[in-house]
């Protein structure tokens, strides 16, 4: 399922409401909440945080500073497939640079940006504990590691857009 | 229960699972449910068995047969002449030499002594029963049914043990304190929030053998009066949440967590706790922050946690590593524990070599082991037939050391291990931009509460986007200098007060290379841009 970006959406709000009940009431409960909300709705809209601050009783801004604070939660819509690059002093050391500079070649946009098509986010994060096979991404779920620049073509290829897709539709 | 005439192991560590492990255990249940073995033969996955650069491996017992570097076409041979005709296929025997590729792996070196790691790779780490057949849990009846708390408590005090996540803290002392502690409710926190670049030893003990942690909380909640567990996993260990969840919930179907605990009226159970990112959660009191759903902000000590924990109530946070060594501690004695290690460091530590090493992983010693113990005799060495030039100890955090340090032993009485990572770095490598990056981690990393943090970090990040750039002046390192002092003083939490610890110790180290990029405006290892435009700090 994924958010239909309507305000006022009945639906969405009721998802919500399903999702807070799930995971209990209880603002303790918020950061169980906002990683619920994002694996059913792939990112967390302002809509969705002012639902779940009036469902726990709380202010929006108590919500949303949650949100904001973790780099795991996305607050607007991302490509359909994350690249995450490790830019930590291991994989640095390593050659991130230049599988940095690799992916950016290979999918036309650099780090902190999505492609137009959608179908990637590219963003450099801190140390994901891969450092044994350093320079590593993750891809969505998927581990690669001990990576060359020439490598990274054919493992994007994995992911590539769909036809429909590329048309843009 | 079922009896298999054949187990196959398969590694599913990082490493192997990068050779295809996933396809080659895959194609292995095909064939031998294609063989009609499926009742006879067993595959199982396990953690990583510890061959640097073996690719795919696997073992076959009874025989204990290990083939390396198996791909999805060997599968059919392996099932038909060793399974079917119990002929051993030569060309894929593991001979013990390491292929010469690097690999994160822990390959077994006599120096290594496992004690926390001893089950991984050898264990299937979904099974309870392997765990309990390696001695597992027999640690928790032996505190339950023989010891009361206060023995516990005392016996880890004897022990000598201390936290294993950097600061190296007492372990007994702060069970005790809780312990004493009043609480309508007491708090048991597994922190597992390993953020700090260079460490992945959690992460091998959660999924390569989560039973040991869970046996540790329980014991913990034992002694100190608690029935409440957490174990706070970094929001990017999915597999490391997914393998512990489901620990517990084996556990929990024994009888060996929830309610009354082996028929003994005691009560605890845990709950894993996903982290959603941010490197300052491994800081406690930010951890605890995290739990209650806010932002993972530090907060002043003291109080300390297990006066004052989650909740407002008595909690002891311990690392991964540390409760992974409490059932051993119970089990075998705080004696036997005292005869490992040394005076100030009992027992074993694991450390995590990484970077320009030919063999990255993850080795248990005894503490007391030298540097070159670890990356020379274990990690193979420096890489492509390098120089080193020095290893960042424990992580972005710690000290960085020269090739002087190498025979200095890692333990409190000489060189602080930390967390267990060590950064090495060749000769080739410059340390400005190396430290550039460093700034530019903290930066990312801290959470912007305290000022001297939020603009030191912001500050230090800008010196060195300048220094690589060729637009830095001499004067700059004492105005950096004097920053650090600052942030080391008037910093909330450790990420403010570490920052600068590595530039200091680098700059002390190598003087001549920051001399170069200030003075002389060039970079010795042909790294920097030099090109004169720095990069603005957002």
């Amino acid at each position: 399922m994924g958010s239909c970006d309507s305000k006022g959406c009945v639906a969405c709000e009721a998802a919500v409401v399903e999702i807070v009940e799930k995971c209990g009431r209880c603002e303790t409960n918020l950061i169980p909440i906002l990683h619920e909300l994002q694996a059913s709705m792939g990112y967390i809209s302002n809509e969705a945080m002012e639902t779940v601050a009036a469902e726990l009783g709380v202010p929006v801004g108590r919500v949303h500073g949650t949100a904001t604070f973790y780099s795991l939660f996305y607050l607007k819509p991302h490509g359909k497939n994350i690249i995450r690059l490790c830019d930590s002093p291991p994989c640095h050391i390593e050659g991130s640079k230049a599988i940095r500079d690799a992916v950016a070649k290979a999918i036309g946009v650099g780090p902190g940006e999505i492609t137009a098509d959608g179908n990637f986010t590219f963003e450099t994060v801190s140390c994901m504990g891969l450092c044994g096979v350093a320079p590593a991404i993750m891809i969505n779920e998927d581990v690669y590691g001990n990576l060359t620049p020439e490598a990274i073509p054919s493992i994007l290829a994995k992911y590539a857009a769909c036809s429909c897709c590329k048309e843009g539709k | 229960m079922a009896l298999f005439r054949a187990h196959i192991l398969v590694d599913t560590g990082t490493s192997a699972t990068l050779k295809g492990a996933a396809a080659v255990r895959g194609a292995l249940v095909a064939e031998i449910n294609k063989r009609g073995l499926s009742n006879e033969v067993k595959v199982v996955e396990t953690g990583d068995l510890g061959l640097a650069g073996a690719g795919a491996a696997l073992v076959i017992y009874p025989e204990g047969v290990t083939y390396a570097n198996v791909t999805v076409a060997d599968v059919p041979e392996i099932v038909e002449e060793h399974l079917l005709k119990g002929r051993q296929v030569a060309r894929l025997i593991y001979t013990g030499e390491s292929a010469p590729v690097v690999e994160a792996a822990t390959a077994p070196r006599s120096a290594e002594m496992r004690v926390i790691l001893k089950n991984i790779g050898v264990i299937d780490p979904t099974s309870i029963d392997e765990y309990i057949a390696m001695g597992g849990y027999e640690a928790l009846a032996k505190a339950l049914t023989t010891m009361k708390p206060d023995q516990v408590i005392a016996e880890m005090k004897a022990s000598g043990l201390k936290g294993r996540g950097g600061a190296g803290f007492p372990t007994g002392l702060k069970w005790d304190f809780a312990s004493k502690a009043d609480g309508e409710d007491k708090y048991i926190v597994c922190n597992a929030d390993e953020g700090e670049p260079g460490n992945f030893k959690d992460r091998l003990i959660m999924e390569g053998d989560p039973h040991q942690i869970i046996e540790g909380m329980v014991i913990a909640g034992y002694a100190v009066g608690a029935h409440k567990g957490y174990i706070y996993i970094r929001g990017e260990y999915q597999q490391s949440v997914a393998h512990t969840e489901r620990a517990i919930a084996v556990a929990r179907e024994m009888g060996l967590l929830g309610t009354d605990i082996m028929g003994t009226g005691f009560n605890f159970d845990i709950t894993v706790f996903k982290g959603a990112g941010a490197y300052v959660c491994g800081e406690e009191t930010a951890l605890l922050e995290s739990i209650e759903g806010r932002r993972g902000e530090s907060q002043m000590k003291p109080p300390f946690p297990p006066t004052h924990g989650l909740l407002g109530q008595p909690t002891v946070i311990n690392n991964v590593e540390t409760l992974a060594n409490v059932p051993h501690i119970i089990a075998k004695g705080a004696e036997w524990f005292t005869g490992i290690g040394t005076a100030q460091s009992r027992g074993t530590k694991i450390f995590s070599p990484c970077g320009d090493v030919q063999y990255p992983g993850v080795y248990e010693v005894p503490f007391g082991a030298t540097l070159r113990d670890i990356i020379y005799t274990m990690a193979g060495g420096i890489k492509n037939g390098k120089k080193l030039k020095g290893v960042l100890m424990g992580g972005p955090s710690g000290v960085f050391v020269g090739e002087d340090a190498l025979d200095r032993r890692l333990c409190g009485e000489d060189l602080n291990p930390g967390a267990g990572a060590l950064i090495v770095v060749d000769e080739d490598k410059c340390i400005v931009d190396l430290m550039q990056n460093v700034a530019q981690f903290f930066y990312h990393e801290s959470c912007g509460q305290c000022v001297p943090c939020r603009e030191g970090t912001k500050r230090m990040l800008e010196f060195f986007n300048w220094w690589t750039a060729g637009a830095g002046s001499e004067s700059d390192l004492k105005l950096l200098d004097s920053l650090v002092s600052t942030m080391q003083t008037a910093s909330r939490c450790g990420l403010g007060q570490f920052a600068g610890v590595a530039f200091k110790s680098s700059l002390a180290l190598f003087a001549d290379e920051y001399k170069a990029h200030l003075k002389d405006k060039t970079c010795p290892a042909g790294v920097c841009s030099m090109d004169k435009i720095a990069q603005e700090v957002a």
